[in-house]
Parts: C-alpha cells; structure tokens; sequence
C-alpha cells in the first residue's frame, strides 16, 4: 500500500513547515510543502493528499489578528475544496498559528447564526509570548489523531494561545460534546502548566466529526527524545519524543480508511 | 464612562518609517478586492481626563507609548483627511566643491553632510576629483563616505600602526591581518589537508566544513549607535541585518540559529544619574529584548544563545550583538559575479529608512543623537525578510544566481560597489521599486530600507527567477548589469547622475599611521570588605548578581525551539537551570550537532585587555566544550566593541586584545572565521552646570564558539543527575580575584586579574571531550561567572538535587592558599575565584574507577557527592560544614524576581 500523503501548506510568515513536513515522514508517511498561492492557482492538488496540515507561524505578520489574512485567503479562494476535501475523509491539522487559522475560517468550531466566530485564541493573560514545556491530558474521544493518548508533555511558543469562547454556553457545549480533547495538565510536581490563561485549560480542540484537530503545543517539535529539555543523562537519545505518535495515529487513520 | 472623561492619544508611525500592521492590512484588503493606495496603522490609547492634563498625557505618551524616532503623537481628535504620499523626484545634480578648502572647512563638509570622513580622506577625494578636471556630484560623494565608513572596511584594525606595550615596541603594517588573520592562517598551515575552514574573513560570514553534505556558517553583528536611539527598531534590524549576512553568504545559506548579546548599565542605575536625551537602561534592555523577540520568533528562526552583561559604562552607549548560524550545501560558499550578469534588488521596497546609517555607527553618540539621527533608525518588517528567505533559498536550490549580498549599512551603494568591486557595475536608479515617490537618486542609492538582497543573475536566468519572485510574493526587479569596465556609472531615466573608478572607490583610501600605547593600570594589593556576611550569603550575593542571574524571562520570550532541531537549550533539566552552550542538530534527523557558545569577560577591560580577550575566548570554547563538542572543530568569531580608538592609549589597549585573540586561537587550534569591530563608542553629554561631559565603554571582546559534535545523544547537561554520584573538579584554581563577581559586588578590590594558562586549558578541553566521549561524564559545567559554589549551585538548580563540596579538597595552582574552616576569605576565594579552564564534572559512582584511570595526568579532584536531601552543604574538610543551604532558596536567589520587570512595561 502506498504510503498516506500529508499536504504542508506554507504562506508569507509560515515557520514550521520544514519540521512539520519532517515529522510526517518520521511517522512513515509522505509530505509535500506546497505554497498557499499554488494551491488556491490549482486546488486539484489537494486530491492527492489525505491530510491537510496548516503548521505553525506568523501568517502574513499576525499584525492585525493571528491566522487572520491566511484564514480570509483560505476561505476566499479554498473553502469548498478544503470542505469537499474534509467530505471525502481527509483529515485537517492546525498546529499553533493553524489553529488560530482553523478557527478563523469556521472550519474547526460552527460560525453562530449571524456568521460571527463562536471561539478565538486570545492573547496570552501574561501579555508576553512564552516558550516552554507543558503537561497535557487527553480525552480523545472521536478525535483520530489523539487515539491512545492520555498524559504527555510538549512545548508551545506563542503569543495569542489563550481559547476563549463568546459565551459559557457555546463552551459548554463543546464540553459536553468531547471536543474539547485536549487540556493543559498538572505537571510532576503538582503545579498547573495552563501557560495563556485558557478557558478550562483547553490547549486543544476538534471538530463534531473528530478529524479535524487544532492545537496551541508543537507536537511536532517533540518527536525525537533529544528534543526534551531534561533528555541528557535520563532518556534514551534515540528514542521518539511524544509527539510523534500524533502524527502516526493521523497516518494509520487515513491508513484504515483508504483500505 | 463618557468620552469626555477620556483623553485619547494617538501614536502613529512617523511618514516613510515602515509600518508592517499597515502592510499587512493592505494585504488583507488586497485578497477581499479592495484597492487602496496608501494604508497607515495607528494605536489608540484613552487616558483618564480627570487624571492627566493634556500636556502630562504628552509627556506620558513620549515616556512610554511613543519613541520620538519613529513616531507622531497626537493628542485629541485626529482629523485624517488624506495620507501623504510625496510626489516623483525632479533631477537635479548637485556638485561639492572641495577645491581649496583647507582641513578645517573640508572637516566642517564631513560634519555638515554626516559622512563621517577625516580631513585626510576628503584631501584624497579632492585630489581625485581635480585629475578628473570636475567637482564630484552629492551621490559620488556620499558613495565614498558610505564605502570608506569603519562600518564598512576595518579603517582602524586594517591601519600601520606603532605600538608600544609592556612587551616593548611593534609595529604593525596591518593589524588584524598581523593578529587575527595571521593566526587563523597559521591554525590552516598546521591543519594541512585537514583544514576544514572552507571561506573565512570573505564573505558576508565565515563558512567552515560540517558533514560530508554541508557547510557551516556564522556571523555575528553589532547594532549599537541605532538601539541606543530606538531600542525595539535598532535590536530588530540588527537581527534583520545578520539574518541576511548569513543568507547572503556564498550561493545563500539556509538560517538555522540567532544568538544575541546585549551589554547594558546596571538595572538600578538612579534616574538621576541618566544623563537627558539617554533611555534608561531599564527600558532600553526591554526594548531591544522585544526587538529581537518580534523579529527572531517571526523569521521562524530560534533564538538560543546569548548574554546580558551589565557595567555602569554602557549607560548611553549600549552593546547590541546579533548573531547567526546557518548551512548550505557543500560547494556553494563561492559566489562570484560575471561581467553582463543583471544587477536584481529583491524583497522590501526602498524608502528613507536609515540614510546615514553606516556613516552615523561610525560617529560617536551625544545627547542629541536622539534628535539627530533619527533618520538613521529603521524598523524591520521580519515576514518579508522570511518571504524573502524563502524566495533566496528557492532560486539558490536551483542555482539562478551566481552571487549575492544583502542591502545593509551603505544601502545598494555598499552591496552594488562590493558585488561590482572587480568588474564594475551601471545602475538605473529610477528602476528601483520605491514605497512612495519623492526620494532623489542619492536616497535611492544610499536608503538603509530593510529586507532587500540583491542577486547577480545570468540573463538566460531572469524568467524562472522572476517566476520564483511571483510565486512567492516577492518582489525583484532589475536595476542593472555588471559591466566588466570597472567603473561604477549611476543614472537616472538615463542621465548619468554619478561615474565613479572602481579602484579609487576600493582602494583610494589613504591609510592613517596610529600610534598607540599600553601600559598596563598600577597593581593594588588585594582588600576585602566581607563584613560579617557568611560563606551562605556570599554565595547568594553572587547567584543575584546581575550578570549571573537567570535570563529566564527573557529566554521564554524568544522561540528557541522552532525548525526542531533543539537539543540542548538555553534552560535544562527538569526544573529548568542554565545551559553552558547550546546545541542544535544541523539536518533534522541527522545526529552531526552545531554546538553555540558565547563569552564575554567585560569586567577584566578597564584592567587588562589581553586577559579580557583571552579570558573571553576561553569561557565561549570552554561552554561548547562542556556540551560535549570536539575541541578540533572550534570555529571563532570576535566582536571589539571599544571606545574612542583615536586616542593612542585606547588604540593601544585594542592592540593588546588583538595579541589575546591571537594567543588564544593559536594555543587552541581554533580559528577565527568571521569577525567586526565597533569602534567610537563614546557618549558624550552636556552635565548640570554645562560641561561637556564624556564617556567611554570598557573595552568588550565579545567572543563567539562555533562547534560540532559528531553525535548529539552524546550531549551532556549541567543539571545534576543521581543521587550518590561524585563530584569531580578539573582544572587548578588560583586566587586572582580582580575583575571577579566578588569584585564587582564589592566583596573584594584590588588585587591580581586571573591570567590564563593556555597550554593547561587546551589539555584541560581535550580531556573533557575525551571523558564525554567515553560516556564517563553525567553532567558537566565550566567554572565562570561567580566560580565554583555558583557552578555548583546552578547544577543542582537545574536537578532540584542537592550536592555536598570540600572546598578544601579543591585542587590548587602553587602558591594558592588551601581553604580552611576558620578563615573565610580562604572559602570565599576558592569558591568564587573564576579562573579560566575549569569544569565541574557529575560521575557515577559505579564509573568512579575508570573515570579516575582516564582523566590523566592533570590538575583534578574527587571535591563532592549528588546528595538527595535538596540542600548545598559546603565543607571545608570531609566533616566541616561551612555553609548549607536549600536548593530551593538558592533557586529563589538567582531567580531574582527583581530582574524580571517584564510584566511591568507595556509595550515599546
């Protein structure tokens, strides 16, 4: 059987592309980073992909909204490919400022009634971006690329992190619904890692269907043992980091679906 | 409450400086279908009425919200009826007369039009000018200032000079070429077939060997003239500016990590201290932390190394170091360019950012600078530099350019006059894409507007690199060829506005002959002033002291992780302690690692700069030693940062941190790649009753260590690992104390400066790589800042494990007092000396035997135990407890909570 193809899309300030497209062929798939002006010129491509992965960065600057111009120039020229796409099974991916984008295009959590986007990741409570380590929890539920996960650790690095929802209510909803998959955690010591201040400590969300994911930390940074910043001296070096099996689960799902 | 109760103020970027919120609107705009011609950002800011007048809430605006370099003010309602745009240039052709002035008027010239050239320099361009029987035109002029600035061709390291030092008189016909360079060449001779430096001291950075695929490159830069004026702007630009120095090296090389040095006066300097028109330090450091954070994290490109260091002499002339590491594929750090190849400028539009830019870091900085040179600060805009990144690395891989070289200081003129040097170069500079209309051929020629490359491209290449462009929203558009007549031609709609010879531009310069001289400040004996304090508190006192305090809140703000190549980092272990050096694999899923280490000795300047220099050298080799990398694959770089080098006393202490450099790199087998100096970092001030104030840095070598290991997993940390693993210190301690952390918090005065035994630190680096290799060392830390108890301190930080240490087992140079119990300046000195070359080595205890078989014939000692109680206990004999104290505590020390001010400033 042919191997899963994963589509990175890249776009003026994308910055994780290379190691996104990497851990995809670490997992044991194939990756392609292709530019957002080629795809939106030929949308076909996505007919050879069955993940869609938008992986993190400063899009277009982040200057007037994170993952705003990108999501307008999603949904403009590729919102009824990228939905056909999710129609026929593929999966979607948003890592960092994807996610931001994923939730700005309504692709990830349902627009309210009026149009206006029900969910948003504001700006960290520290007011300051921050990269470290966390803690996460997982209740995957229907989510595909979560199977199997319960406790493990990621770093994130970002600014505008923290999700915020326009009402209890909605929050509510996803709550009880099982979107809300994946959750900031206690660390060893007993102290919370919430680094941004997240309604419910929520670091990650996914959409009714469970095959759309976006998420704050960086899986992708973590699938090597030597990427942990404690490694030395305490874990295997060529051991994979957690986050690789993220990318595994995403590549035996469309696996299992193509068979 | 009621608009009424508000006072609303308006920041808004000042017309021309560059404003990427707008730019990006006019993106966004541009993908909804909606054209707009000119798009400004602005921030709103509503203050209390009942609070603030309106002139407060001015001033308040300018203290806080607003730099008077870049921005407008505007208090109440702004009343936004059209944005300027500017109207297209008219040609004119102004001629300079330099014929018949004498040095003081032609002085006055240099000084009126900001060239920064010696009275020296014009009489050779008046000369020139009057073979050619005409007056050279504005452009010509400021082409040669901008060429002939110390920014851009090492004016005072490459000049004869007569020296004459502690060691007697010498002269040099060119100094770095006698010091520096010769060393590196001399580190090559003996290298032979082995030598892996593939381009040093040529191109935009020093490229040395990696793995049988790739080169390696690095560069680090200063910034300082433009952070001192506009923090955010000058730190950001600076990093902008390094950035593409790495990715115009050779066919272009791929970044892969930043690094950045700031030295700043001490936090707590008293306002009133802070001379008028100064930023304090304070909000400087934010600012240029902040710089580098919105430009590093944007560019995608992980920050990971770096140092703050603090002297009340950087107040008004910081130090500002960016640096870069980047790769390409072997065989591509050669670019050239061919007579007929097209002259193509890509990426950010030009505007009038930063004229004057080269010529002003060359001039000293005054109180009024901030109203000067305004003009000379610029503002970055990173996605274009990252477009631009991508748009480069795309037409490299398929090699669509023969050479490169990124627009910095001097603007087109230095990157077109360098590209051109050989062959010559005609340039249409009406052809060059502007952001608004009006800028005249000069601005054109000389703007420092950021982001923009330029490319020498066969013409049969054009096509696909323009498609490239599109494809990736770039813009590139030729301006010109390379001609092959060895002259420099400028037009305008085909005027020739400026004809300049090559070889007069590159090589008229009249060399200056310096004099200079060292002798070194009269010894004092040694004094303390511990007071009653204890060994505990001393060793807190330290872990506080600003330079050795954790950065963590400025680590955390930089990406240090992204590309995912990370594997050491700057905070370790599972309660994050500090790094030694940092690693970064070169290829993702390669295990060949970069290994970054930087080393600064600024305290020992004032008191002996060779030992600064070497002492430097040692700390930066010694972190990535640490690391584990090999001390056979150390490439260097140094950064002078000195004062006014007009004064022959300056100049002579620069010579003798050049001999260091040499010294250090010979003694090491480590050659410098890569180098630049700041020279006039001198501030000067008007005080209280109207004297003219002056004030020189300490002298600073900033050094920087390039390394490799051959296999990352077998990094080594410093945090502490296992409870029952002995404690190893190699290396002899000595008890110089001058220029110590001791010293600089008062505990001590006086005494000797360390002096470094460079054969014993070589024996010293290539044991330790030795042991690592052997799998025989579980955590590993050089001896710097604060010695031997911080040493230990910050590895059991960085574990939560406690440690247990005899002092008195401490391995000593002869003639140095052993520590007993019942003298404390005996503990102070050898928990806190900082000789040079030492490591503070964790082995397992079931190792213990064979690590004691294989570390040789040198200095060492078993000098403690990894306990699991949380607590540091130092001894003074096997059963003496001198001090105790909780990890925690020590943890809370050098995390000092009053280094973080971050919370507590807004933004820039």
């Amino acid at each position: 059987m042919l191997a899963p193809r994963a589509l990175i899309l890249r776009g003026p300030g994308t910055n994780c592309d290379h190691e996104t497209a990497h851990a995809f062929e670490r997992a044991g798939g194939v990756s392609r980073r292709v530019h957002v002006r080629s795809l939106a010129e030929r949308p076909a491509v996505l007919d050879d992909f069955q993940i869609f992965c938008i992986p993190g960065g400063f899009s277009y600057g982040d200057d007037i909204a994170s993952g705003r111009i990108l999501a307008l120039e999603l949904s403009q020229r590729l919102g009824d490919a990228l939905r056909r796409f999710h129609d026929r099974g593929g999966l979607i991916l948003g890592i960092c400022n994807g996610f931001q984008v994923l939730l700005q295009t309504g692709l990830l959590l349902p627009a309210a009634a009026d149009g206006s986007l029900q969910a948003t990741l504001a700006h960290n409570n520290s007011g300051q971006f921050v990269d470290c380590w966390v803690n996460l929890e997982t209740t995957p539920g229907n989510c595909v690329f979560l199977r199997g996960l319960s406790r493990f650790e990621l770093p994130v690095a970002h600014a505008e992190g923290r999700f915020a929802t326009v009402s209890d209510d909605f929050l509510d909803r996803l709550d009880t619904g099982g979107q809300l998959v994946l959750r900031y955690a206690n660390n060893e010591a007993g102290q919370p890692t919430n680094p941004n201040g997240s309604a419910r400590n929520v670091a990650g969300a996914c959409d009714a269907s469970g095959r759309i994911l976006g998420l704050m930390p960086h899986p992708e940074r973590f699938i090597e043992a030597t990427q942990h910043p404690a490694w030395s001296g305490r874990l295997d070096p060529e051991a994979a980091g957690a986050g690789l099996a993220l990318f595994k689960n995403a590549l035996r799902a469309v696996a299992g679906d193509d068979a | 409450m009621a608009t009424e109760d508000f006072l609303v103020v308006h920041v808004l970027p000042k017309p021309g400086v560059t404003d990427p919120a707008a730019e990006s609107a006019r993106e966004a705009m541009t993908l909804l279908g909606i054209e707009a011609r000119a798009v400004r950002s602005l921030r709103k800011y509503w203050l209390p009425a009942a609070a603030l007048t309106t002139p407060q809430a001015e001033q308040f605006a300018w203290k806080r919200l607003a730099s008077d370099a870049i921005h407008d003010v505007a208090i109440g309602p702004l009343p936004l009826t059209r944005l300027s745009g500017g109207s297209p240039w008219q040609l004119t052709r102004e001629t300079i007369s330099l014929d018949g002035l004498d040095d003081a008027a032609l002085e006055e010239v240099s000084r009126q039009r900001c060239l920064a050239l010696t009275a020296d320099e014009l009489r050779a361009v008046r000369d020139h000018f009057q073979q050619l029987g005409r007056p050279p035109f504005e452009i010509e002029l400021e082409t040669i200032a901008q060429t002939w600035s110390e920014h851009c061709c090492h004016k005072t390291l490459g000049s004869p000079i007569d020296h004459r030092g502690p060691a007697g008189e010498v002269h040099y016909d060119n100094l770095l070429k006698e010091t520096v360079f010769a060393s590196t060449q001399m580190v090559r001779e003996q290298l032979g077939p082995d030598d892996w430096c593939v381009s040093v001291f040529r191109d935009n950075s020093g490229v040395v060997r990696f793995d049988g695929d790739h080169d390696i490159c690095v560069k680090v830069e200063t910034h300082n003239h433009p952070s001192a004026i506009e923090p955010y702007g000058g730190a950001a630009t600076g990093l902008g500016g390094v950035i593409r120095d790495v990715l115009g090296t050779g066919h272009a090389a791929k970044p892969l990590a930043n690094l950045d040095v700031f030295c700043v006066a001490p936090l707590d300097t008293p306002t009133a201290s802070i001379p008028p028109g100064v930023i304090p330090p304070q909000r400087l450091l934010h600012g240029v932390v902040a710089g580098v954070r919105d430009y590093g994290n944007r560019m995608g490109i992980p920050t990971i190394a770096g140092a703050v260091a603090f002297h009340p002499g950087y107040l008004g002339n910081p130090l500002v170091f960016c640096g870069t590491v980047g790769i390409m594929p072997r065989h591509s750090a050669e670019g050239r360019v061919d007579p007929g190849d097209l002259i193509v400028v890509a990426g950010g539009r030009t505007g009038r950012d930063g004229i004057h830019g080269a010529t002003f870091s060359s001039i000293e900085l005054s109180s009024d600078s901030e109203s000067q040179s305004g003009g000379s600060v610029q503002i970055g805009h990173a996605i274009h530099e990252k477009t631009l990144t991508d748009f480069t690395l795309a037409a490299a891989a398929e090699r669509l350019f023969r050479g490169l070289t990124d627009c910095g200081a001097g603007g087109l003129s230095s990157a077109v006059g360098e590209m051109g040097a050989e062959v010559g170069a005609e340039v249409d500079l009406e052809t060059v894409p502007l952001k608004y209309d009006g800028l005249s051929a000069t601005e054109v020629w000389i703007s420092e507007a950021q982001e923009r490359m330029v490319l020498a491209v066969p013409p049969g290449d054009w096509p696909r690199l323009a498609e490239i462009a599109r494809q990736e929203g770039v813009e590139a558009t030729v301006i010109g060829r390379f001609t092959g007549e060895g002259r420099l031609v400028l037009r305008w709609n085909g005027d020739v506005v400026g004809d300049l010879e090559c070889h007069f531009l590159h090589e008229g310069r009249p060399r200056r002959r310096l004099t200079s001289h060292y002798t070194p400040p009269a010894a004092s004996p040694l004094a303390w002033h511990l007071d009653s304090t204890s060994l505990g508190d001393v060793l807190l006192s330290l872990l506080g002291a600003a330079d050795v305090a954790s950065k963590e809140w400025i680590i955390r703000q930089y990406d240090h992780e992204v590309q995912g190549l990370s594997v050491l980092k700057p905070l370790l272990g599972p309660t994050a302690g500090p790094a030694d050096a940092t690693v970064i694999r070169g290829v993702l899923g390669r295990p060949r690692g970069i290994v970054l280490g930087v080393g600064l000795r600024h305290h020992l300047g004032p008191l002996d700069p060779y030992q600064m220099a070497v002492g430097g050298i040692i700390e930066a080799v010694a972190n990535c030693i640490a690391c584990g990398a090999d001390p056979a694959r150390i490439a260097l770089l140094d950064n002078f940062c000195w004062g006014d080098c007009r004064r022959p006393e300056s100049l002579g202490t620069l010579v003798e941190a050049c001999r260091g450099c040499q010294d250090a790199a010979v003694a090491l087998a480590a050659p410098f790649v890569s180098g630049k100096d700041s020279l006039n970092n001198v501030f000067t001030w008007k005080d209280a009753d109207g004297n003219l104030q002056e004030r020189s840095i300490p002298p600073t070598l900033l050094a920087t260590a390039m390394g490799q290991i051959a296999n990352i997993g077998h990094c080594v940390s410093p945090d502490l690992k296992q409870p029952g693993s002995r404690l190893a210190l190699v290396g002899a301690s000595t008890a110089a104390l001058a220029g110590s952390q001791l010293a600089v918090l008062g505990r001590v005065s006086g005494g000797r400066v360390p002096e470094v035994d460079l054969a014993g630190c070589r024996q010293v680096f290539e044991t330790i790589h030795r042991l690592i290799q052997q799998r025989l060392v579980a955590a590993c830390h050089d001896l710097s800042d604060g010695g031997l108890a911080v040493a230990v301190a910050e590895m059991a930080i960085g574990s939560g494990l406690g440690a247990t240490v005899d002092l008195a087992a401490v391995p000593l140079a002869a003639g140095t007092p052993a520590a007993t119990a019942d003298d404390l300046t005996s503990l102070v000195t050898v928990a806190a000396t900082e000789t040079p070359g030492r490591f503070l080595l964790e082995v397992r205890e079931e190792q213990a035997d064979q690590f004691a078989k294989e570390v040789g014939d040198l200095p060492w000692a078993w000098i403690g135990t990894v306990t699991d109680n949380g607590q540091l206990a130092l001894q003074a004999g096997a059963d003496r407890v001198v001090a105790e104290l909780p990890v925690v505590e020590l943890a809370a020390a050098w995390r000092a909570p009053s280094h973080d001010q971050s919370s507590r400033i807004a933004s820039v």
